[in-house]
């Protein structure tokens, strides 16, 4: 647990310079217009709509969505790979299977068009 | 109170070389895009234009705070924090030089040894993604929202070819530690090659490279920000401080992937023929000198092909990802370890 004090300790440490180069700015900025300023850049036209009442396509869930389940595939090779010299032919062979399961999914969803984007 | 004193100087060395990289980098950059476009960059502050990043960190912090009218103040704010603090952090698992000993105790020259050394690094690195997603998403602009999703479809497609890499790199060192991986890279083949897992594992380090180039969305992978046709994608709205926040995070994630790479691939702070065994200061400092050098090849390669090469299309660079560096990546897992099984790495 000892090794993971250091850790902490830089993210406080980043945390800090944080802090201190947001502070600089909040005192040396220029103060500010408002008035139109803050309206959402949209290339000079007033903007019609929110950015928030817009949807984005379905297609960036589906990428999420596979994204999620060959990453966990990804995390569950870490042990593994660490183990590999005392496993040696036995875990070589398993994760040849685990592997050869994991591409059977993947061509399945290849040939069903996930992976497309039209 | 010794470790103390050790780590904090390690800490500190880290620091340096991280608060230093943005300003350094930025020159690089503008200095390389002016070489290859035969023009002369900035030239005018400082000799050879140097101070021009520290002129313009001057300037931004004057530059007036805005946060849109519709905007989450909340997550606006916490955004730019979020792409800083895990760029910073994952070098805590990155070893600068080998073990030395000073005034009789040893030392060795990485923050933490924490067993999970590269799986940590690959998840704080991977925090990155939040805050695109939270800077596109509350700066209600709809430039910053199309940034943000395709910023994140992007970067997760290439974690994947990432990540699968990196494992392959560790097979044959049995071990999540980056000073594991440097130790096993020591010594030659056949007396001249090095013994770095670049070349039995030559497919794996190609699909690293190319996933860096997108995890860190620089061009040919640009699409987040691709200022022709998203104005700056998800930072569009961001000014002041916050910005160069946003910049900062950028180039200290390409520092991270750059010195991962070398670490990774290219036998991290050891070179084979180099002397480590004298004074430890000297020791320590050919350790940190030859992982920047090795780091710095990278960086440029960054520079070089930002000013090279055109943008991708949305959908070929999701083909590129899930198409043809997955399956590379799972073929050269398959390789390396068929290789160290039947006994050759």
């Amino acid at each position: 647990m000892a090794n993971y004090i250091p850790i902490l300790v830089f993210v406080l440490v980043a945390i800090g310079f944080l802090i201190v180069s947001l502070m600089a700015a909040r005192i040396f900025r220029h103060g500010g217009k408002g008035g139109t300023n803050a309206d959402p850049y949209e290339c000079g036209n007033e903007a019609d709509s929110l950015a928030h009442d817009h949807r984005f396509s379905i297609r960036y869930y589906l990428i999420a969505v596979l994204f999620v389940i060959f990453d966990v595939e990804t995390i569950f090779l870490f042990p593994w790979a660490v183990m590999f010299d005392r496993l040696a032919l036995f875990g070589f062979i398993e994760m040849m299977v685990f592997l050869a399961i994991l591409v059977v999914g993947y061509v399945y969803v290849w040939n069903r068009g996930a992976l497309d984007w039209a | 109170m010794f470790d103390l004193l050790a780590t904090g100087a390690k800490m500190a060395v880290w620091m340096t070389v991280l608060l230093s990289v943005t300003p350094v980098m930025v020159w690089v950059e503008r200095r390389g895009a002016a070489l290859i476009q035969d023009r002369l960059g900035p030239n005018r502050v400082g000799p050879l234009g140097l101070f021009q990043s520290l002129a313009d960190a001057v300037k931004l912090l004057f530059k007036e705070d805005i946060a849109t009218l519709e905007s989450d103040k909340f997550l606006y704010t916490l955004a730019p924090m979020l792409a800083v603090v895990p760029a910073l952090t994952t070098f805590v698992v990155i070893p600068f030089g080998p073990d030395i000993e000073v005034a009789g105790r040893p030392v060795s020259l990485l923050v933490s040894e924490a067993e999970t050394g590269a799986l940590l690094l690959l998840a704080l690195a991977s925090l990155g993604v939040y805050s695109l997603v939270m800077a596109g998403y509350s700066a209600n602009n709809k430039y910053s929202l199309m940034g943000a999703v395709r910023a994140s479809a992007q970067m997760i497609s290439y974690e994947l070819a990432l990540a699968l890499s990196v494992v392959a790199a560790l097979v044959p060192v049995g071990s999540l530690r980056l000073d594991h991986v440097v130790s096993y890279q020591q010594g030659t083949w056949w007396g001249f090659l090095p013994h770095w897992n670049l070349f039995p594992q030559f497919i794996g380090f190609l699909v690293f490279l190319i996933a860096s180039f997108a995890e860190t969305n620089r061009l040919p992978f640009d699409l987040p920000e691709a200022e022709s046709e998203l104005v700056a994608g998800y930072h569009t709205e961001y000014s002041s401080m916050k910005f160069s926040l946003f910049f900062m995070g950028e180039y200290m994630s390409m520092a991270t992937l750059s010195i991962l790479a070398s670490t990774l691939f290219l036998g991290g702070w050891h070179l084979p023929g180099l002397d480590y065994s004298g004074w430890w200061v000297t020791a320590a400092t050919t350790g940190l000198l030859v992982l920047m050098a090795k780091a710095a090849l990278f960086l440029l390669l960054f520079v070089w092909v930002r000013w090279t090469f055109p943008r991708f299309r949305f959908d070929q660079l999701l083909r590129l990802g899930w198409k043809v560096l997955l399956p590379l990546a799972i073929a050269n897992l398959v390789l390396v370890a068929a290789l160290t099984v039947s006994g050759v790495l």
